[in-house]
């Protein structure tokens, strides 16, 4: 049974310009000891959908289930849900320097995080316990550095010490939200091996959220990849990579500077995401979308699975059969390529 | 940008920029009103380069490495420390703020931010029509006739002239911005990390219409960003920068194919592939530590506390940027131990990412 299962998560907030639907009927699974990527640009409800899970997005509506351990996150009282968080499930934000606080020290942070969690663990051994932390994600002299305020840390010890006090109680899930953007490559490679060996060590599930493919490339195990709200293909990573399905997935793919590749013209996807308070009718991708139907404009793709495989599934009415898929790709792009467009 | 890749004048031909000795120093604050402090941080020190006509430099390296402060020391929006700017066969050092004002038409910035670089109380069509204000060019009917022109021109609706720039999303903004720098015609275009702040699909967009309007008006740019694989995409040459010292500067494809800066080789190799089937720890050079304080740079070679490849005399030897292993004249390169071809380069055994020397 999967560690985490959300199934038809719907968040919509009500604005005075009319009611923003960020997450439109979510649903994927996380194991233990597996990573979970979720790709997808700015506003495509990637990070609302796991704030929510963790009771985070207040004023909004949310109907669905997210499973953790046989208990529903979403019909827990707060209570409840503040012994969930820290104590079993670890969050890490993207900006480093905004999530610790400034007036207290890294040390001090860490063991009011655990005593917050375990009352009868005495000051010392938690302080012995954030040592220990800091010195796991890689943090020099820890003994010493633990009584450090944020500012004296640089951008990736400060990522590291969030990741220290994520995983302080050893939780069993830590949600990543995207905890490398605001970083230099250099660092980002740091911080993510960090990531690697604590998995490795813990057995920890991760559910990583980003907007950069290559990151997803390297840790993720599965990925979900996300458009206007809602899923558009799911699959393991070489299948993402490889063999992916949706217009969507593959207009993501073909703007990416090829690495290693003779410099051409980068094939951007037309045009903007759409408004998440008036969303297009039928698939919400469709007024982007090289392949676009007639039925693509009214009616809206649920998950198929592609090429009989259970565990790739893509919200897309194009043809299922990957080799079938494939040529059809071959053509539409091959029409496409020789007449640069400038908008 | 040039079909293969070099610029056909590469040897020495028609230079635009070229920047000697250029230093840049900021004082540092003194944390006691009765002390005067004496420190100074080392934003740029010692950079000499060449940027030709019509081609893309590409200017890379972490987060403090003085790659948009030597930016603005060529535009002098900032005044220099040490060293010369000559644009297009003028020394400009020590021009003044009026003296300049005439050059502006031909150097122009775009920022990173789509956001903060656009006045929110101004109409596009103002913003755009500053550059044409500013320099007497075009008034009234004149002005908005070409203000619409150059939005045409960068793929915005020539109708969307009166709207504010809240009204645009982050990629269309990034086109005003373009569409401002572009408004006068000039020679050199430095771009601050134009795509860095944009999602992947709309990111293509920009790079598409920096590359056409590179062609269609011989345009010269500086492209700095943090992004390696844009950076390979686009520049024709690419510097790499560390600690404010150019490490290593060559033709784009010298640089991704055989970088001989250990710096350069840890870089592109921290870079992840969207390709899942490249075994991670298998290629990849975690650098230890972080990059040291430019108030007290490292004695020697800058990059020797973190390299896996210093010995003694790059503590004490500052490396010339000079053509290493046999390389050609353009590919320079400043370090006493460079990689050579095929050489596997390990990350320093027993050190684990952060160990090694504490922070600055």
């Amino acid at each position: 049974m999967a560690l985490l299962e959300v199934s038809d998560l719907h968040v919509s907030f009500p604005t005075p310009d009319g009611v923003v639907q960020a997450v439109r009927g979510l649903s994927f699974a996380v194991e233990s000891g597996k990573t979970l990527g979720i790709v997808g640009e700015s506003g495509s409800g990637k990070s609302v959908a796991t704030q929510t899970i963790m009771g985070l997005t207040r004023g909004a509506r949310v109907s669905g289930q997210a499973m953790f351990e046989g208990k529903d996150l979403l019909a827990m009282d707060q209570k409840a849900l503040r012994s969930v968080r820290g104590d079993e499930v670890g969050m890490i934000f993207q900006d480093p320097l905004s999530s610790l606080h400034p007036y207290y020290r890294v040390g001090w942070q860490i063991v009011e995080m655990i005593r917050n969690n375990h009352k009868d663990i005495s000051k010392a051994k938690a302080k012995q316990r954030a040592v220990e932390l800091l010195g796991l994600v890689g943090i020099p002299q820890p003994d010493r550095r633990v009584d450090d305020f944020p500012h004296q840390f640089s951008g990736g010890m400060r990522q590291r010490a969030m990741i220290a006090m994520a995983m302080s109680l050893n939780p069993k899930l830590l949600i990543a939200d995207e905890p490398t953007t605001a970083l230099d490559v250099t660092v980002q490679a740091q911080v993510l091996q960090v990531m690697r060996r604590l998995q490795e060590e813990f057995g920890t599930a991760i559910i990583l959220i980003t907007h950069d493919l290559g990151v997803v490339a390297e840790v993720a195990d599965d990925v979900v990849v996300m458009y206007a709200g809602s899923a558009m293909e799911k699959a393991d990573r070489f299948e993402i990579f490889g063999a992916s399905h949706h217009p969507y997935t593959e207009g993501l793919l073909q703007s990416l500077p090829a690495y290693g590749g003779v410099r051409e013209r980068l094939h951007p996807i037309p045009g903007q995401p759409p408004s998440l308070i008036n969303l297009p009718g039928g698939c919400p991708f469709h007024p982007r979308c090289p392949y676009v139907m007639d039925r693509c404009r009214v009616e809206e793709p649920p998950l198929f699975e592609v090429g009989g495989n259970p565990t790739h599934t893509s919200a897309c009415w194009l043809t299922l059969d990957l080799v079938e898929r494939t040529a059809l790709r071959a053509k539409v792009v091959g029409e496409q390529l020789p007449t640069p467009s400038r908008p | 940008m040039t079909e293969n890749g070099v610029p056909a004048d590469a040897a020495g031909g028609d230079v635009l920029v070229r920047v000697q000795g250029l230093k840049k120093y900021f004082p540092v604050q003194s944390t006691s009103a009765f002390r005067r402090s004496h420190e100074q941080v080392h934003a740029v020190d010692g950079v000499d380069l060449e940027v030709f006509r019509g081609e893309t430099l590409g200017l890379v390296g972490e987060t403090g490495c003085g790659k948009s402060t030597l930016a603005r020391c060529i535009a002098r929006l900032l005044d220099l420390s040490e060293g010369h700017v000559d644009f297009d066969g003028r020394d400009i050092t020590n021009l003044s703020a009026r003296q300049m004002r005439p050059l502006r038409r031909e150097m122009q910035i775009i920022f990173q931010d789509p956001y903060g670089s656009l006045n929110p109380r101004r109409r596009v069509g103002s913003i755009i029509g500053d550059p044409f204000a500013l320099h007497g060019v075009a008034d009234g009917a004149e002005r908005k006739r070409r203000v619409q022109e150059v939005m045409e021109l960068v793929g915005l609706k020539p109708e969307h002239f009166n709207r504010f720039p809240a009204e645009f999303s982050g990629g269309q903004r990034q086109r005003i911005g373009v569409a401002r720098a572009l408004a006068l015609r000039p020679k050199l275009i430095i771009c601050d990390e134009p795509v860095s702040a944009l999602d992947v699909s709309i990111q293509a967009q920009i790079i598409n219409l920096l590359a056409d309007l590179q062609s269609e008006f011989n345009l010269t740019y500086i492209f700095i960003a943090h992004d390696l694989s844009v950076v390979r995409h686009v520049s024709d040459r690419v510097a790499v920068m560390y600690l404010g010292k150019i490490v290593e500067l060559a033709p784009v494809e010298d640089v991704y194919q055989v970088p001989r800066h250990p710096y350069s080789n840890a870089l592109l190799s921290a870079v992840p592939m969207p390709d899942p089937n490249q075994k991670v720890d298998s290629h990849q050079i975690i650098l230890s530590g972080d990059v040291p304080s430019p108030i007290n740079p490292p004695s020697g070679c800058r990059f020797h506390p973190r390299c896996p490849k210093a010995q003694a005399k790059c503590s004490v030897d500052d490396p010339a940027l000079i053509p290493v292993l046999g390389d050609p004249p353009g590919h320079v390169t400043a370090c006493h131990f460079p990689v050579e071809t095929g050489e596997v380069m390990e990350s320093r055994p027993g050190v684990i990412a952060g160990e090694g020397a504490p922070a600055a």
